[in-house]
């Protein structure tokens, strides 16, 4: 077999990839450039969650202005991940409460899940890669 | 003496150590993502209201806004511009960066 056959032959397998966003916007680069490598594995047609625990769910949050610290506002593109095809977006309960947040606060709607659920969600995955 | 903390309350233990450092009088600025600290309903609000009680404490308006926290700041936290960042650091003689 060539490489190339065995190449065509992997083409077709699909993971479960978790991308795990823990980390709030701007203060690190953790944020976006989780953004950007979820949109680049949309491009390989996988089964991908995204989740939002602790500081992570702070990227969600709704009216965001980031003139005043001259960055990229990318909150705008968590909107845009359902194009791609990522849909299943995750948030963790006790994150939101230990921050004062409710679902209403963020820009994208969201499935929140309590910690078993969202342990659960983990153990199933092929692949968790976090930011 | 201003203490400037950058990192978030719910992630690092800088704003707790500052807390414990700080004097009565002195000043502490919250920046970056440390801002979201002085917002109501986050698990440090209690510590920062408290705290407020001997030392003025103070966030940084840019950095909430840019986190969408605004209009969600704590009762008794002043919001300075980067003007009043820069008059912070003019009006006290030193300065501590929790790092």
């Amino acid at each position: 077999m060539s490489d190339m056959d065995e190449m065509d032959e992997g083409s077709g397998i699909v993971k479960k990839f978790m991308f795990l966003n823990r980390k709030a916007p701007h203060g690190t680069v953790y944020a976006l450039e989780g953004l950007e490598v979820v949109l680049i594995t949309a491009a390989f047609d996988q089964d991908v969650s995204m989740v939002f625990t602790d500081d992570g769910v702070y990227q969600l949050m709704k009216g965001i202005d980031t003139k005043g610290i001259e960055v990229k506002d990318f909150s705008k593109t968590y909107r845009a991940l359902e194009g791609y095809d990522i849909e299943k977006l995750y948030v963790d309960q006790a994150s939101l409460d230990a921050r004062g947040l409710t679902e209403d606060d963020l820009i994208v709607d969201v499935t929140v899940l309590a910690v078993d659920e969202m342990a659960n969600l983990m153990a199933e995955q092929d692949v968790v890669i976090s930011f | 003496m201003l203490h400037i903390v950058n990192k978030s309350a719910t992630e690092r233990s800088s704003l707790e150590s500052c807390l414990r450092m700080a004097t009565q009088g002195s000043a502490v600025l919250l920046i970056e993502d440390a801002v979201c600290a002085a917002t109501n309903g986050n698990a440090a609000a209690a510590k920062i209201q408290a705290a407020a009680a001997g030392l003025k404490i103070y966030a940084l308006g840019p950095d909430l806004a840019a986190r969408g926290m605004t209009g969600r700041v704590l009762d008794g936290v002043n919001v300075v511009d980067y003007g009043g960042f820069v008059d912070l650091v003019a009006e006290h003689s030193n300065c501590q960066s929790w790092l």
